[in-house]
């Protein structure tokens, strides 16, 4: 029984390896040579190189980093720097774009955390957005809020303007609604958990840091659709960070 | 008559079948030069760079101990996901879980109970730092990579029937055994603010763990 769990483990990683081998792109050494490290990070040591005309062998990609190997089968990673001076098969300069501003403009998704304020309580908020368009993307947000007095969830889904999408600091406009829910807490007088209705407004900006990091602060407006005698207002100040695909 | 009917359509059949050999022939002479003709044609497809097997995700899997101030120190086990989004930066998802022990109060107290449910469960979302990229050396023969970490991040944490803010911080060592595999020692403080023990203070609950991780 567990031999054949092993056996079947071990055929599946077979395969897989047989599948990737299948799929090996090849550039070829364009400057004197190219270096290889250990392991995908300028920290680790260079071991060995490959020299002009050779062709590398392209494994598999870790960050900005190509684990590469020649026909002789020396294996090792090489920077996104390096891998630029290589040449494809065609002969033209091989291009291995960055995730840079280039990347940012064109993103299509961005997930993040934001953390700061609700209403005095501390509140955190993870996102996923998806751009349809250069100035509107829709939002999914989840938040857990921790006071002192209570706690809650909260979910929403948003629609998110970005006026102009080329400024490096970039201000936008988002409305949305969602959900609410309270629990007071234990250990103070017994007050019913609450789930309510809310409609949201907010302004705030986003900017390119650096590679795949977007900075972003924003500020919402929320009115909570409580069904007591009058609704709720509550301020949200958020700050936090994205990564983008 | 008909013989030479006949014989007329041998003829064609003759002709046809040399023909067709003859085509033959030539698709084999054609079929025997193709490695020169055809295949520099394929090799000179451009580079997909969609296509290069990415492996920026880290699955990962851990158990440890973690101490809960005042509530002993307990197994604790729980999973992350990770995201390299640089050779230098990664962030962290996790999610752990803990019973947690007697307090001296509940030892001393004769019976009294500080806790109805004794389970502590948390997540955080952390950003790490790959501060010292290396290898470890096992015997003369054997280098593996490895790295010293230092990470950071914000969380909550389901204790005592209520949520806490809770901020961690520490350090791990990896080791890569392979370019997809890695071991992990990691030892972090959570901390948070609770006021089961009769006063409002920050609590430090030190957590170690070993864990096994695959990229993706």
């Amino acid at each position: 029984m567990l031999r054949g769990f092993w056996l079947a483990i071990g055929l599946l990683l077979l395969s897989a390896s047989v599948a990737a081998e299948d799929d090996v792109q090849f550039v070829v050494v364009a400057d004197p040579y190219i270096e290889l490290h250990t392991g995908p990070g300028s920290g680790y040591p260079i071991t060995q190189i490959i020299e002009r005309g050779q062709q590398v062998g392209i494994l598999k990609r870790r960050t900005d980093w190509f684990k590469v190997s020649s026909p002789d089968g020396r294996e090792g990673w090489a920077s996104r720097e390096q891998m630029q001076l290589t040449l494809q098969p065609s002969g033209k300069p091989a291009d291995f774009p960055d995730a840079g501003r280039e990347a940012f403009d064109k993103r299509r998704w961005e997930w993040g955390l934001l953390a700061g304020d609700f209403g005095g309580a501390t509140a955190y908020t993870g996102f996923g957005s998806y751009r349809f368009s250069r100035h509107l993307a829709i939002e999914l947000n989840a938040s857990q809020i921790l006071g002192n007095f209570s706690d809650g969830y909260g979910l929403s889904a948003n629609i998110v303007h970005t006026f102009v999408p080329e400024w490096r600091a970039s201000p936008f406009f988002s409305l949305g609604t969602g959900i609410i829910h309270i629990e007071p807490k234990a250990s103070l007088a017994q007050t019913p958990d609450r789930d309510d209705q809310t409609a949201i407004v907010g302004v705030g900006v986003s900017s390119y840091l650096s590679r795949r990091f977007i900075v972003r602060l924003e500020y919402k407006s929320y009115v909570v659709l409580s069904n007591r005698n009058e609704n709720e207002d509550v301020d949200e100040w958020k700050a936090g960070f994205a990564i983008f695909f | 008559m008909e013989s030479r009917i006949r014989n007329i359509f041998l003829n064609i059949a003759g002709v046809l079948a040399s023909l067709s050999l003859g085509v033959a022939n030539v698709s084999a002479q054609e079929s025997g030069a193709a490695p020169e003709v055809i295949n520099p044609a394929v090799e000179r497809r451009d580079i997909d760079v969609a296509a290069i097997d990415t492996e920026d995700f880290e699955i990962t899997g851990f158990v440890g101990l973690m101490s809960v101030e005042d509530f002993e120190t307990n197994l604790v086990y729980g999973a992350r996901l990770g995201y390299h989004i640089s050779e230098s930066f990664f962030a962290q998802a996790s999610y752990g879980r803990t019973e947690v022990g007697t307090s001296s109060f509940e030892k001393l107290g004769g019976g009294a109970e500080l806790l109805s449910n004794r389970d502590l469960a948390y997540y955080d979302l952390s950003l790490a730092y790959n501060l010292f990229p290396g290898e470890v050396f096992i015997g003369s023969k054997h280098a593996l990579n490895s790295v010293v970490y230092v990470i950071g991040g914000l969380g909550s944490t389901d204790f005592a029937e209520d949520n806490h803010f809770t901020i961690n911080f520490g350090f791990g060592v990896k080791v890569l055994p392979t370019d997809y595999l890695s071991v992990s020692f990691d030892v972090r403080d959570y901390m948070f603010d609770i006021d089961i023990t009769g006063e409002n203070k920050t609590t430090h609950n030190l957590q170690g763990t070993l864990s096994i991780g695959y990229f993706f």
